[in-house]
């Protein structure tokens, strides 16, 4: 039995393709854009989608987040200089009743959402003061730098205390050790009593952004203190004057023990909403659903991706094809003399196809680098997530190199197939 | 008696175009016994490279046998008669056919590569064929950086290398000058005397007197059969 060891017949192949480096190369060209452009559209895929997948994740899969909108009432034109009290949004009615008829609820975190001038010694500044309850720490899994959260005696006996923002803390503080000192909340005094971290932990969703973006520069207070301190009133200023504004609660994070019981849940919060509430003036937002939007969209993103990836890679198999056949034909007489030497058909099949794949495996490993590159030079240009991934590589090259040995074997056979005796004729 | 290298029994060869049928071989009968060199020759188209692409394996009989070294493989699948070609048949060519991207011990070996014999020993018989050749200081040298006389005698340390049973030589001075083509017959004499079976083509009679016997086709039939003058002995 006649055996070719493969480590010949690749060197044969390396000396074949050397008499047409152009050739070889500009052949090479299509699996290496096709690879390339694969294995980029996919990181960059991957990157967008981590991302969001991670800001939603933080947001807490088993929370529901539900906040007051302000609706613009009919007949209130824009010029109409109007001073009153606008009264919209969650009501401690709500929360109450949340927590008696939500189902597998865990926790119910209120918030009030507030912009004060903040004030140390001489440095000021304005920032959001955000009134609370200790449970509000475990639910936005928000991690303590230094001191600690807010706990149930401060919201028993409404201390006035505050946790601040690790950005903030660097601001207001700038290297003294804000534990123990006391800050203002327009006028109003309270002492330092901890330091929160920044984003690596997450931010709560506001108003307009999903998220916030940058660190954390909010200051936490009980709510117990604050609404001793100031009620539900307060001044928003707006042009041509101020207008008071009455909300009891701008946000309500709903805690649910599971991840499955959160659509039960959520019904059962719209039911009372929608009973309590005239208008829509609430907002709720279910990160579990933005998850699975998240992967529904994904999913498309994939379908279009693997479209794409599949003709680019198609074409890189078709310019494989168009080459080898114009090789063969050129090389009949070579096909003729080996051949006649005591070649077998296989021999001649195998010769090319081991052609094709060294083409198509040196197109797809360069692919491969390119593929690597361009996302981290993406990333490091203009600071998009990116994330390579094992599988982008695996697919994009063992489906290149499969594509090209399929359009290969053609030529092959091609080659084979030829009359020993008319190829040795050939000119 | 010794085992004949050829024996043809009835040859037919034809060849079919369409609805054309055009004989090549009209019921041949031919033994070449071992040691022997003949010359075929004949006017065009009379089926002399035929008859050698038959002996050569490349193509099979329509009718008839074909014993080579005493084995009938009239009806040998494709893979046998490549595996024969490698083994046991030299062919020279009036063309040379060298494979241009391989350098002189490359070309030399390609036989042995389809025997699957092991690179180093190819190699040493390879390196050593060429040297016999008078080609030592033209190993790495490619086909092209050859002249013809220097490509035939590639190409026939290239026949000789699986020590072939048969070497078959269609016109292998058709391309070359007088002086270098005597030189090649030379050689082929050489080879003669070192006992190896030789089938050549040539339309020269001065070149058919170097051999030993000289086989005449017409219209693809055998009119004469000479040893020489001599009858077969
Ligand atoms: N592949 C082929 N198809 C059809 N006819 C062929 C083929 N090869 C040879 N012939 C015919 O067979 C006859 C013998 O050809 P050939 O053996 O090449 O003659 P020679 O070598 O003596 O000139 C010629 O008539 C030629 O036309
Ligand atoms: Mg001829």
């Amino acid at each position: 039995m006649k055996s070719m060891r493969p480590e010949r017949l690749v060197r044969l192949a390396i000396k074949n393709l050397g008499q047409y480096k152009l050739r070889a190369g500009l052949t090479m060209l299509g699996i290496i854009f096709g690879v390339c452009s694969v294995v980029a559209m996919l990181s960059v895929g991957e990157g967008a989608n981590r991302e969001i997948q991670e800001k939603i994740q933080r947001m807490g899969s088993q929370n529901i987040l539900i906040k007051s909108v302000k609706v613009p009432k009919e007949g209130d034109a824009p010029d109409s200089k109007r001073s009153m009290i606008a009264a919209y949004g969650l009501t401690y009615e709500d929360a109450q009743q949340f927590s008696q008829y939500v189902p597998n609820l865990e926790a119910s975190t209120p918030m009030k959402v507030l912009r004060y001038d903040v004030q140390y010694k001489a440095r000021k500044l304005q920032t959001d003061v955000i009134a609370t309850t200790p449970w509000f720490l475990r639910v936005q899994h928000y991690r303590m730098v230094r001191g600690r959260f807010l706990t149930s005696s401060d919201m028993e006996y409404g201390t006035p205390v505050c946790v601040i923002g690790s950005r903030l803390a660097r601001i207001l503080f700038a290297g003294v050790d804000p534990v123990g000192k006391t800050l203002n909340i327009d006028r109003d005094a309270y002492t330092v009593v901890g330091v929160i971290g920044d984003i690596a932990q997450g931010e709560l969703p506001t108003q307009g952004e999903l998220w916030l973006a940058g660190e954390n520069q909010n200051v936490y207070i009980p709510l117990r203190t604050y609404l001793n301190k100031r009620g539900d009133l307060f001044v928003q200023l707006s042009e041509g004057g101020g207008v008071f504004e009455k909300i009891e609660l701008h946000e309500l994070i709903l805690s649910i023990d599971k991840q499955e019981n959160v659509t039960r849940a959520v019904d059962a919060a719209r039911r009372i909403l929608r009973k309590n509430h005239k208008v829509e003036d609430y907002s709720i937002v279910v990160p579990l659903e933005l998850i699975r939007q998240a992967r529904e969209t994904r999913r498309l993103f994939n379908i279009v991706l693997g479209s794409i990836a599949a003709i680019s890679l198609i074409v890189g198999g078709i310019g494989i094809m168009n080459i080898m056949l114009a090789t063969v034909s050129e090389r009949t007489r070579e096909i003729g003399i080996r051949r006649a030497l005591g070649a077998r058909r296989s021999d001649i099949v195998f010769q090319f196809l081991m052609e094709t794949l060294l083409l198509s495996t040196s197109g797809g490993v360069i692919g491969l680098i390119f593929g690597a590159l361009i996302p981290m030079a993406i990333t490091a240009a203009t600071g998009v997530k990116t994330v390579l991934t094992f599988p982008a590589f695996a697919i994009a090259f063992s489906v290149s190199v499969t594509v090209s040995v399929i359009f290969g074997i053609y030529p092959a056979r091609r080659a084979a197939l030829m009359d020993p005796i008319e190829a040795l004729r050939h000119e | 008696m010794s085992v004949p290298i050829v024996e043809l029994r009835s040859a037919v060869k034809e060849y079919v175009n369409g609805s054309l049928r055009v004989a090549a071989l009209r019921g041949i009968d031919l033994r070449i016994d071992p040691g022997e060199y003949a010359v075929v020759m004949g006017a065009s188209g009379s089926g002399k490279s035929t008859l050698l692409n038959l002996l050569g394996c490349l193509d099979h009989l329509s009718s008839g046998d074909y014993l080579l070294g005493g084995e009938n493989i009239s009806q040998f699948s494709d893979n046998q008669l490549s595996e024969i070609r490698s083994r046991r048949i030299g062919f020279i060519f009036q063309s040379y056919n060298l494979i241009p991207q391989l350098n002189v011990l490359e070309n030399i070996e390609v036989p042995l590569f389809y025997q699957g014999i092991p690179e180093a020993h190819a190699r040493t018989k390879a390196i050593a064929l060429a040297e016999r050749m008078g080609l030592a200081d033209r190993l790495k040298h490619k086909p092209m950086e050859l002249s013809g006389g220097q490509q035939q005698r590639v190409a026939i340390a290239r026949s000789l290398v699986c020590d072939p049973l048969l070497m078959l030589a269609d016109e292998p001075t058709g391309n070359l000058d007088t002086k270098t083509g005597n030189e090649i017959l030379e050689l082929i004499d050489e080879l003669h005397a070192e006992g190896k079976t030789i089938v050549m083509v040539t339309h020269d009679d001065d070149i058919a007197g170097r051999a030993q016997r000289v086989v005449c086709f017409r219209d693809g039939q055998i009119i004469s059969n000479d040893w020489n003058g001599a009858p077969k002995p």
